[in-house]
């Protein structure tokens, strides 16, 4: 349920601005397509010059036809940057809508957190949840009302199910309030900034909550800390290599000729952490592999979202050279 | 791109998956509408369906091991609970919030576990068949199930034309007053309907046996289709003149036989089927008798339709013709490919759902 990796050719049907910094891209694809709710594309997108692919909620799908929606992040990777570019007409490679986050029906009731432009893969959520009947809220948290997209649809889905948290007039969702409300076997559904995230995490389990009862995605584009540029160090290989505020620790490693591997690039699977030996700053873990105690630790990083706030970090390379099998103390060297 | 061959079957809609005496604390491998499922029952006893490849590396979780009421995948030790969600992952202490096998939704009713392959949000439990007579005291039975290698259609189209009953069965249930008889196809929204009444003739072999009177009898043979793939056929035999055909049938006796054909594959089926009776119900000897008999009539049925599917798989791009006695099996046929196309157009719309009522 989570491979498609068969990129298909769609064209930009219409663009729609949602909110300053939301933009709508309807794109049509070859054939009939169809999205699970919570469901997400794959897109080819060029970042700094270079191809590369990032993940779109879709908010809506009929027939050949999806739409995504995409926030313009000035300090991200490139990725909102190149679509932000693309005007009605342009083509663009894209793979058939997936879904990690479809709902499992049959709670009494499911509670819904977004945060900003985590509002995309929650609304169909809803709306499915609402059309199965289900008691499903809705807490939607932003910092100023200029950011409230899909404010309409939502209420004319949820009414008064539905709450809206502006920061800039102080209002702030009651984390351990909301996870109090809910019965053991109802469910809560979260995607927003890495923030928000941990905090609701960190309550829910803290409540003894079952972990296959909160839902999450993560897109690990968000930190507690803007990106920046920043240096990594690898002395077993005698490199220090420059990681622009763009680009992820990962890509950097590899453009430099570091051998690593990597599999979902959000921060979910582990594949790509390696072991910090020191840091000198501040390290802005963005993934959700590692506990809280781990992050606090330090001892490893996943480097396709986490990074450094500022300074440097030094790391080990997955690379030991091969071992002597004569010797039998491995692992020490 | 390629292009799709047109599905044989709907997805959103009950498919019988087992017996309920199939599923229990053990994993049970089916594989429905072509999508592999391993059923089990919780420590509550409710029936659970999870998609059968584990999330991870995609072995099947039937090969793994029952825990509490969720299944450890029997390769790396990943545990999925009954909704389908990873609660354990080895040598990390978080869990990918990705990790899920998909959970089908299951209601279990009239003695058979049911599920439903499309659609989640669309699995309304109201749209389980109805057999009463599964759950009635009146009504005395028993069934069992057959692997046909055979489109599940092939099994309707047996069904819905039971002329064929002279030719197959003609040392138990037909003779040729029957294909000779007068019948009608009917049909509404979601329902095929033939109806056969041979009145004042000899009873075949097997209804003479079970009248135990001698003399004519007025025979009925009603088939009711249910879309997309159960038939209940309402049949039996009384005293010809005793009043049947104008709605007395208390001097006769009266089978529901349900038969259940849920398509595995395009080409591979499960055959449910089960003979209830309102006559000696309190005797088992009947109930034993009537479905080893029905066993050898389904085993004729089961040659039939696989050296049929056999055929057609010699003969590709080959049609069928059709006859006036094909009007019952022609209306079921159609019926099926309304609901294909109403999920090939996407103009499904989610029904409201009891919450309590769906497997959860």
């Amino acid at each position: 349920m989570n491979t498609h990796d068969t990129w298909l050719d769609a064209t930009v049907l219409a663009v729609r601005d949602l909110t300053p910094t939301v933009r709508e891209f309807q794109l049509q694809y070859p054939q009939a397509v169809h999205a699970d709710p919570g469901a997400h594309i794959d897109v080819q997108v060029m970042a700094n010059g270079q191809p590369d692919s990032r993940s779109y909620s879709v908010v809506r799908c009929e027939g050949a036809n999806a739409t995504i929606a995409v926030k313009h992040v000035p300090s991200s990777r490139g990725g909102s940057r190149y679509m932000w570019s693309l005007a009605q007409g342009a083509r663009l490679k894209a793979t058939a809508p997936a879904s990690d986050l479809a709902p499992v029906y049959g709670s009494a009731r499911y509670l819904l957190i977004a945060g900003g432009i985590g509002i995309t893969p929650l609304l169909s959520v809803a709306r499915a949840l609402a059309g199965s009947g289900a008691d499903v809220r809705m807490a939607y948290a932003v910092r100023t009302e200029a950011e409230l997209a899909y404010l309409a649809e939502l209420q004319e889905l949820l009414g008064n199910r539905l709450r809206v948290f502006v920061s800039a007039r102080n209002q702030r969702i009651d984390i351990p309030g909301e996870i109090a409300a809910l019965a053991d076997t109802d469910q809560l559904y979260l995607c927003g900034p890495m923030g928000l995230m941990e905090a609701v995490r960190t309550h829910w389990f803290a409540a003894g909550r079952a972990s296959s009862r909160l839902r999450y995605e993560t897109f690990g584009s968000s930190g507690r800390y803007p990106a920046a540029d920043f240096t990594v160090r690898l002395p077993r290989l005698g490199l220090e290599i420059q990681v622009p505020a763009e680009q992820s620790m990962l890509d950097a490693l590899t453009e430099a000729g570091v051998a690593m591997v990597s599999n979902c690039r959000r921060g979910e699977c582990g594949l790509c952490a390696v072991d910090v030996l020191a840091t000198d700053g501040t390290a802005d873990h963005r993934d959700v592999f590692f506990t809280r105690e781990q992050h606090a630790q330090g001892g490893k990083i996943c480097t396709c979202v986490s990074r450094m706030a500022q300074g440097s970090i030094t790391i080990e390379p997955p690379w030991r050279g091969d071992p002597d099998l004569a010797q039998t103390d491995v692992l020490a060297s | 791109m390629t292009s799709t061959p047109r599905p044989t079957f709907p997805l959103n809609a009950w498919y019988v998956a087992a017996w309920d005496a199939e599923v229990g604390r053990t994993l049970l491998a089916r594989s429905i509408c072509g999508q592999q499922m391993v059923l089990y029952r919780k420590q509550d006893g409710q029936a659970v369906a999870l998609a059968d490849a584990c999330w991870h590396r995609l072995v099947p979780l039937s090969l793994g091991t029952l825990v509490g009421d969720g299944v450890r995948c029997g390769y790396h030790g990943m545990h999925f609970n009954a909704d389908g969600r990873c609660t354990h992952m080895p040598s990390q202490e978080t869990i990918n919030p990705s990790a899920c096998v998909r959970s089908f939704p299951v209601v279990e009713r009239h003695r058979f576990v049911w599920v439903w392959p499309g659609d989640p949000a669309l699995a309304d439990p109201a749209k389980v068949p109805s057999l009463p007579w599964m759950d009635d005291a009146d009504w005395a039975g028993d069934g069992s199930m057959v692997e046909v290698k055979a489109d599940y259609r092939l099994i309707l189209d047996n069904l819905m034309d039971l002329t064929h009953e002279t030719y197959v069965h003609g040392s138990s249930i037909g003779n040729e007053a029957l294909a000779e008889a007068p019948f009608d196809a009917v049909h509404g929204e979601t329902t095929a309907t033939v109806r056969r009444w041979v009145l004042g003739e000899e009873a075949p072999a097997f209804w003479g046996a079970q009248l135990g009177k001698p003399g004519p009898v007025d025979r009925w043979q009603i088939i009711h289709f249910k879309a997309p793939a159960t038939i209940l056929l309402d049949v039996g035999v009384a005293p010809a003149g005793s009043g049947a055909p104008q709605g007395d049938r208390s001097q006769g006796v009266g089978m529901w036989v349900i038969h259940i054909p849920t398509p595995s594959t395009e080409k591979t089926s499960y055959y449910f089927w089960c003979h209830l009776r309102n006559y000696r119900v309190r005797e088992q000897r009947i109930t034993r008798e009537v479905l080893q008999a029905a066993r050898g009539i389904l085993l004729e049925d089961e040659t039939i339709i696989e050296a049929q599917q056999r055929a057609m798989d010699a003969n590709p791009g080959r049609e069928f013709y059709n006859l006036n006695i094909d009007a019952g099996s022609l209306w079921a046929r159609r019926l099926i490919d309304g609901m294909v196309d109403k999920e090939l157009s996407g103009a499904q719309q989610p029904a409201v759902v009891p919450r309590e009522a769906v497997g959860a």
